[in-house]
């Protein structure tokens, strides 16, 4: 059985369509980027994976069901589906409204009913391993942007769920905490869990992603590994992803080269 | 905040202005995670207490009750360590200049035994204008003092949380809950607006100019805030969210609570009486 599976399916923000008639699937265990330019779709996509957005037309399902507004209507079935599936948003500012780091990696397993010993431990677990027990008493939205995004990522892998969804996990982050963000992504779940990961960072493809889908307009335009995908040169160059960057060198010869992004800033799709 | 020109232009009052905000918004979390008497009570035991006490100045018709439920006030920002600059700042200049504004008609308009002629305009202040002022002001300062009592003594999370306890529909408690963190998304995105203007902008702006930029600011402002606090809304849904707010620490009274609602009660309750 499929994790996800979309077809036809078609977004549109009222005269903008951010997603196009897209059909695909993703695997179970999978690790998949959907890489593409702003504007590309793909944030969108992932809320649509969420079940925070709802297509007007074609179906989107999860495991076999599909994900319909009807259906997040049912406690039963959208604590589960919660339960299941993590979404880490692109700004992390929007993800903390808590008073208090610890009242924020607290919010999930609350709102899904866990026991709360059972709260306490793993919050204390995830501070811990995240990095950012000693933040446990601050105001979340008062820190800086790689401290922020920590919170972010244990907010929602406290719940270790068997699905995670990144937007951008290394948007807006020194180079430093990008390196220590794939780290702690490669480590979780030691792979066997799901991770689809939006992003236009070529750099990290290699260490996130099993499989690429690039995606232009709203549509997937090419589909592979990523060395196959990081390869062609011409697709990279018309979805975007690289431009002809021009520099010079200290000999004063002026040349220019394809040029990948890499920790870009970008904000929303 | 301290301002590097020191022009106390247009930009710089609007960033100082929002600065504060958010510096209050801080202040108030962090005097609610304090350890003062209030602090140490159920959120419940507060809601009930301090609005009932609210209700007890508002029915008073006798003006020495309502100044003896002020000073209770005060008495127990001072046990909750509530420092009083912060509640004349936030609490008594702005009921006194806002309430003050409709009071002080009332001192000439109201019909009565004349005390004061005003030199030069005629007009005559009467002991009726003059109670009716007080009661309406000492009223204000009393109700704005008890409230901000509560929210600076409980975090926001467990104010929702208590009036779930009292039965307020779902939906009021989340657009509440909402509501609050919108404004602090307003005031931060602000913030950041005019900070970004005033580092592109040299020397003073002109008033046709400025009133442009505040009429231009708001609309984007109420946009980007308006799509951020809906982004909000989603992460709350992507954690499970359903409207209903559950937290770590569940309520249990404890004695103190008992003796402290107690307390509230015959107090207010007195206040009431006495004040018939």
């Amino acid at each position: 059985m499929m994790l996800f599976e979309t077809t036809h399916l078609t977004y549109r923000y009222d005269r903008l369509t951010a997603v196009e008639d897209l059909s695909i699937s993703i695997r179970e265990g999978s690790r998949v980027a959907l890489v593409g330019a702003n504007g590309s779709g793909k944030s969108t996509l992932l809320r649509i994976l969420d079940g925070l957005y709802f297509g007007q037309e074609g179906a989107v399902r999860f495991r076999g069901e599909e994900l319909t507004e009807e259906r997040f209507a049912d406690d039963a079935f959208a604590f589960s589906f919660r339960r299941q599936v993590g979404l880490v948003f692109q700004n992390a500012d929007v993800q903390l409204f808590n008073p208090t780091v610890f009242d924020e990696v607290a919010f999930g397993p609350l709102q899904l009913r866990w026991p709360k010993s059972e709260v306490r431990e793993r919050v204390h677990e995830a501070l811990e391993r995240f990095g950012i027990a000693h933040l446990k008493d601050r105001v979340p939205h008062r820190l800086s942007g790689g401290e922020q995004k920590r919170v972010a990522l244990a907010s929602v892998l406290v719940l270790d769920p068997a699905v995670l969804l990144l937007d951008e996990p290394t948007a807006a982050l020194d180079p430093r905490s990008q390196s220590q963000m794939i780290d702690l992504l490669v480590e979780w779940g030691g792979g066997a869990k799901s991770v689809i990961t939006a992003t236009h960072n070529l750099a990290d493809l290699e260490d996130i992603a099993d499989r690429c889908l690039v995606l232009d307009g709203g549509r997937v335009v090419a589909e592979g590994a990523p060395a196959e995908i990081l390869r062609d040169r011409e697709l990279l160059e018309r979805t975007n992803l690289v431009h002809a960057h021009r520099h010079r060198h200290r000999s004063g010869e002026a040349h220019s080269h394809p040029h990948i992004h890499s920790g870009d800033v970008e904000r929303g799709d | 905040m301290k301002l590097l020109d020191g022009h106390g232009g247009f930009l710089e009052r609007t960033i100082e202005g929002m600065h504060a905000g958010l510096e209050r918004a801080v202040a108030a979390e962090h005097s609610a995670a304090g350890g003062g008497l209030l602090q140490r009570l159920d959120a419940r035991v507060k809601v009930v207490g301090l609005l009932s006490l609210i209700l007890a100045a508002a029915l008073a018709t006798r003006l020495w009750v309502i100044a003896a439920v002020f000073a209770l006030a005060v008495v127990l920002a001072v046990l909750s360590r509530v420092p009083l600059r912060v509640l004349a700042a936030r609490a008594w200049i702005g009921a006194l200049a806002f309430t003050g504004a409709i009071a002080v008609p009332a001192l000439f308009l109201t019909p009565g035994v004349a005390l004061y002629r005003l030199p030069g305009l005629h007009w005559t202040v009467t002991a009726q204008g003059l109670t009716t002022a007080s009661y309406l002001l000492l009223r204000v300062i009393t109700a704005a003092t008890l409230a901000l009592l509560l929210e600076f003594t409980t975090p926001w999370v467990q104010v929702l949380k208590a009036l779930r306890v009292f039965r307020i529909p779902v939906v009021f408690v989340a657009i509440l809950g909402m509501a609050s963190r919108y404004i602090l998304l307003l005031l931060e995105t602000a913030h950041e607006m005019f900070e970004s203007r005033k580092s592109r902008s040299v020397g003073a702006l002109e008033g046709a100019e400025r009133r442009r930029m505040a009429v231009g600011s708001a609309g984007v402002l109420l946009s980007r805030t308006f799509q951020l606090s809906g982004d909000v809304y989603l992460a709350m849904q992507a954690r499970g969210f359903r409207g209903e707010v559950h937290l770590l620490d569940d309520f249990a009274m404890k004695r103190l609570d008992w003796l402290a609602l107690a307390g509230f009660a015959a107090l207010a309750a007195a206040a009431v009486w006495a004040g018939r």
